[in-house]
């Protein structure tokens, strides 16, 4: 007689799912909205979604004094570091809905679509951050993916955003592909999914198994290191950065590094025990990150492509911390979730202010074309030189403490040829970013004064919450630290 | 007492509160402007009534926790070495702001920019914890950037990106020294800190660089090249000409304050917190201040515009004091600090002066005037005083400083038996001053008015003498009674020097519990006492 199949039903704790749930309906809720408003007409929509975002927010702020615990078959995770990131991801979504709206008409593009989209696109990041279970960080990602890649086509007119998404889809197909190819190896070698379990397999298991593993390891690397634009593992990202309208670039640039860097840490530090190997590797990646991408933008001459490098830069930066965790496991993740936090606040926040480029159907995104805001828009043009001095690193702003923490991190651990090379890529990175900075405070002739977009009350809002978080967090960074440290 | 925070961020709410005002309200700007300098300048002066010039110990303290997960506090104290640099600030900073009433181009912004410089300067001056001091020595670069870049001349864009990368290039390095010097600080003691009266406690005691040794010069160079950039030091100082011929006059007149955070900071951080790297290190700064002195004054001698020769002349102005500071004796720190001063006043009434002239003329090249004399005798008067400060004659300022730091370099066991073959060198830098200092004034002012507009130039009216006399009193107040400046200096840089070279244990130290113990015998009370028995 055969045995009945059985099958458990995971009984799963609903609340610790329940910021991701809601974000998810707000934008069912959104898509719904949309059927039935006309076009052009998206107020509403970006009113749902805020209030969606905000209403998650409640919910995780609920989460954060939870102990740690996993849930739905340890499918879901409930720890700090995860609700830390969906906070970050829940502030990345807000501010690029925010601005979207007047980028969005401005530039001809009536989708509103969009907004649901761009919410989704956030739960598959919120799902990587929140999870050890490989397959379930996958899923997650394609979630991210795909809404993304549909955005990023989203100006049909435009050759170069046709472009960028299918190189955006096809690059990003090609890194799941990898991904999913590594998990297949380590489930094939240890049995298991789970992250915290296959961690634990390299002590049992024999020569053959810890070679599929090391191989597994260096797959999702390379998968995880297209997301978060690794030298050399970056081809695509300025070119899908420039062609992308731009505040979905914004968007691209934060939340979906967010979600990647997310599952990057949770893999690397499961697997700290192979840090013998891929210490090295990691170590070599973030040197090569930054230099590569701090010396390619110093020759851009479209602010959308210096930014894409600096996000690049910016992610070897955020290697650092985790080559420190691997050498002390107290070391590095509230530095990760602090810089991703600062980085967030500051390059949504110049991708807004360079959103003022598009005016009555066209775009300007190269360098001159921000000339004369100083003039047309003060506000704007002091805005981006602050987001510019925080990239660079200059105190009292949050770039500043970030880079701080992981000089620290580094030193502490002893990583100090790594704190020398951040140091010296610090100083490469000041000539470009003074390069946008002065490119606003140039002189106005006649001719450059039309181009730009007066900043809508939602854009200027943006460009205030910006300035507010660069330089909150680092002024209030022991309150904010703790906070996001579940205490 | 918050005396210091408020001296500190009265110049950054009066920033703040010109930012909103509505631009068009043109005069009130300017008028909101001129008092908050004002009020700082009167607000300092009240150091001067709290100062206790007896104890080494820092005055009048605030201490509160910043972030205190990374040892990160805002802890401001006042000593004798930080007291005339406040004031020289605030001092400077109104004058700056008084000889700006004349911008016209957009002047909410400009007035702001100046605030806040001044702002960040005395928070600087008085920031005891190393995290502070890198927040207010950074905060300087942005202000100063938009300075050039919007109100500077024809060159601005690359003055302005020369400046910031030169300075922030220095001063990351700085940065990771700083937090090196906390990480050891928590090796030391189990708890992290970069708040230097701490950190000071366990290097008297030997105890922070014990196993560490290896890394104290680097650290020390860590922070001397930041320091060396911002003072400016041969060879770093070539941002120094741009930045002031491409920038504001207005800029330059601060920036003869900025350029003292960093010989502040060779005396605040350098000398008490790296005491063992000091013997080997100083004979290279030496060395660097010797050449700097040399260096620039035979450049400036060949100097086509004013404002470049003034530059040049900072440099070989700021190697003696250095020279001074790292002769590393009694009498050549008092010197070197006495010379901050110095350059502070003099470059910066010359600097005023020069201002003046491009207003009326619209250039500070030599070749566009000529015989000024006869046009404008008072302004001829006023720059012959500020030349003569600047050239170092008796009398004068300038004479006291360069003169101490000779005589402690003469006297310094770190310059071995080329002390003599440096003090040579020195006083052909003083030489030269008097040739390239000559030399624009008679340019300037003798010879026929060549050019025809020269003839209709007017002299200086009312305030701007007014302006001028200030800095003048100070030349010669400097000059006939040094005392008035360098008494309350004394105590503190003598803490300085013994904790740069005393050997480990026997260096004093800031948080000694007794204040009694910091108390150094006062010399003129004894002085007094004599000569009263004397009179007896």
């Amino acid at each position: 007689m055969d045995k009945a199949f059985h099958f458990p039903i995971p009984t799963i704790e609903w609340f610790a799912l329940l910021p991701i749930l809601i974000v998810a309906l707000t934008g069912i809720c959104a898509f719904i909205v949309e059927m039935f408003q006309p076009k052009r007409e998206n107020t509403l929509i970006v009113g749902i979604s805020i209030g969606g975002l905000l209403v998650a927010a409640v919910a995780l702020f609920l989460q954060m004094s939870e102990p740690l615990y996993s849930t739905a078959s340890d499918l879901l995770l409930r720890d700090t570091f995860g609700s830390a990131m969906q906070w970050i991801l829940l502030v990345a979504c807000g501010l690029t809905i925010l601005f979207s709206e007047g980028y969005l008409r401005e530039k001809r593009i009536p989708f509103g679509e969009f907004y649901p989209l761009v919410l989704w696109s956030t739960v598959g990041a919120m799902i990587m951050a929140s999870t050890t279970s490989l397959l379930v960080i996958f899923v997650g990602l394609e979630i991210l993916s795909v809404s993304l890649y549909v955005m990023a086509g989203m100006s049909r007119s435009e050759e170069k955003s046709e472009e960028s998404a299918l190189k955006y889809f096809l690059l990003g197909a090609f890194a799941s592909g990898f991904f999913l190819y590594g998990i297949a190896f380590v489930y094939g070698a240890t049995g298991g999914l789970d992250l915290d379990f296959v961690g634990t397999a390299w002590a049992h298991h024999s020569e053959t198994t810890r070679v599929l593993l090391v191989f597994g390891l260096a797959m999702m690397l390379i998968g995880l290191g297209f997301k978060t634009s690794l030298v050399p593992f970056h081809q695509w990202t300025p070119d899908v950065y420039q062609g992308a309208p731009t505040n979905v670039t914004a968007f691209m640039a934060t939340a979906s590094k967010i979600g990647a860097f997310a599952a990057l840490w949770r893999v690397l530090a499961a697997f700290t025990v192979l840090g013998n190997y891929w210490v090295p590797v990691v170590s070599a990646l973030a040197i090569l990150t930054m230099f590569v991408g701090n010396f390619a933008a110093l020759v851009q001459k479209d602010v959308k492509r210096v930014l894409g490098y600096s996000s690049i830069a910016n992610a070897g930066y955020m290697l650092i911390a985790m080559v420190a965790h691997a050498k002390d496991f107290h070391v590095g993740a509230s530095t990760l979730v602090y810089f991703l936090l600062s980085y967030t606040f500051m390059t949504l926040g110049a991708f807004a202010v360079v959103s003022l480029g598009a005016k009555a159907g066209t775009e300007g995104t190269k360098l001159e074309d921000l000339n004369g805001m100083w003039k047309r828009s003060p506000f704007a043009a002091i805005a981006l030189l602050i987001f510019c001095a925080s990239l660079i690193g200059i105190p009292p702003t949050a770039g500043f403490i970030g880079k701080f923490l992981l000089f620290f991190d580094a030193l502490k651990t002893g990583l100090w040829p790594l704190a020398l090379v951040l140091a010296v890529n610090s100083v490469i990175s000041v000539y470009y970013y003074l390069g946008i900075a002065r490119a606003a405070f140039v002189a106005d002739s006649e001719e450059t004064e039309q181009k730009l977009a007066k900043p809508s009350p939602a854009a200027t809002s943006v460009y205030a919450l910006c300035i507010a978080g660069v330089f909150g967090i680092a002024i209030f960074y022991a309150p904010v630290a703790t906070f996001l440290a579940g205490k | 007492m918050y005396l210091l925070t408020i001296l500190t961020f009265l110049p950054l709410l009066g920033a703040i509160a010109l930012v909103v005002m509505s631009e068009k309200h043109v005069k009130s700007i300017k008028q909101v402007a001129l008092l908050t300098s004002a009020l700082t300048f009167l607000l300092s002066l009240g150091l001067l009534v709290k100062f206790d010039s007896n104890t080494y110990a820092f005055q009048l303290e605030d201490k509160q926790n910043w972030i205190p997960q990374l040892g990160i506090g805002y802890h401001m104290g006042l000593d004798g070495i930080s007291l005339w640099l406040v004031l020289l600030t605030t001092l400077l900073s109104f004058i700056a702001v008084a000889y700006s009433m004349k911008v016209d181009v957009r002047v909410r912004a400009f007035l702001a920019c100046l605030l806040t410089l001044e702002a960040a300067m005395i928070g600087s001056f008085l920031s005891l914890d190393l995290i502070l001091f890198f927040v207010f020595f950074e905060l300087t670069l942005i202000p100063m950037w938009l300075l050039i870049n919007i109100w500077g001349g024809e060159r601005r864009a690359h003055a302005a990106n020369k400046f910031l990368i030169y300075t922030f290039a220095g001063s990351i390095f700085m940065l990771v020294g700083i937090v090196f010097l906390g990480y050891l600080q928590f090796k030391a003691t189990g708890k992290m800190s970069f708040d230097i009266v701490l950190i000071q406690e366990q290097v008297a005691q030997g105890k922070l660089w014990a196993n560490a040794l290896q890394a104290e010069p680097f650290i020390f160079w860590a922070f001397a090249i930041a320091l060396l950039v911002k003072t400016p030091a041969f060879p770093f100082h070539t941002w120094i000409p741009d930045t002031y011929s491409e920038s504001p006059i207005a800029a330059p007149i601060l920036s003869s304050v900025m350029v003292k955070m960093g010989t502040y900071g060779f005396l605040r951080f350098c000398l008490p917190l790296f005491p063992d790297a000091l013997p080997n290190q100083t004979p290279i700064l030496i060395t660097l201040a010797v050449v700097g002195i040399l260096y620039g004054a035979i450049v400036a001698a060949v100097q086509p515009d004013m404002r470049r020769v003034m530059a040049y002349s900072s440099l070989s102005h700021m190697g003696f004091v250095l020279l001074g500071i790292f002769s590393l004796t009694r009498i050549g720190m008092m010197g070197g600090a006495f010379q901050q001063l110095n350059h502070g006043i003099t470059a910066t009434i010359l600097f005023l002066l020069i201002g003046f002239l491009y207003q009326r003329g619209g250039s500070t090249l030599f070749k566009d005037y000529s015989g000024l004399k006869s046009q404008m005798p008072i302004f001829a008067a006023l720059f012959l005083i500020a030349m003569l400060s600047s050239v170092g004659l008796p009398g004068t300022n300038g004479f006291v400083g360069e003169f101490l730091a000779l005589v402690g370099a003469f006297q310094s066991a770190y310059a071995g038996q080329f002390a003599i073959g440096i003090v040579v060198v020195a006083v052909f830098g003083v030489v030269l001053a008097a040739v390239y200092m000559l030399y624009m004034f008679q340019r300037v002012f003798y010879g026929e008015v060549v050019r025809a507009e020269n003839r209709s130039l007017q002299d200086l009216r009312a305030p701007e003498i007014g302006l001028a006399c200030i800095l003048v009193a100070f030349i010669l107040w400097g000059g006939l009674a040094p005392n008035t400046f360098m008494t309350p200096m004394q105590t503190s840089l003598d803490a300085t020097l013994k904790m740069a070279t005393a050997p480990a244990t026997m260096r004093p130290y800031w948080s000694s519990e007794s204040v009694e113990a910091k108390k150094l015998p006062a010399p003129q009370h004894k002085r007094v006492a004599m000569i009263s028995k004397a009179g007896s």
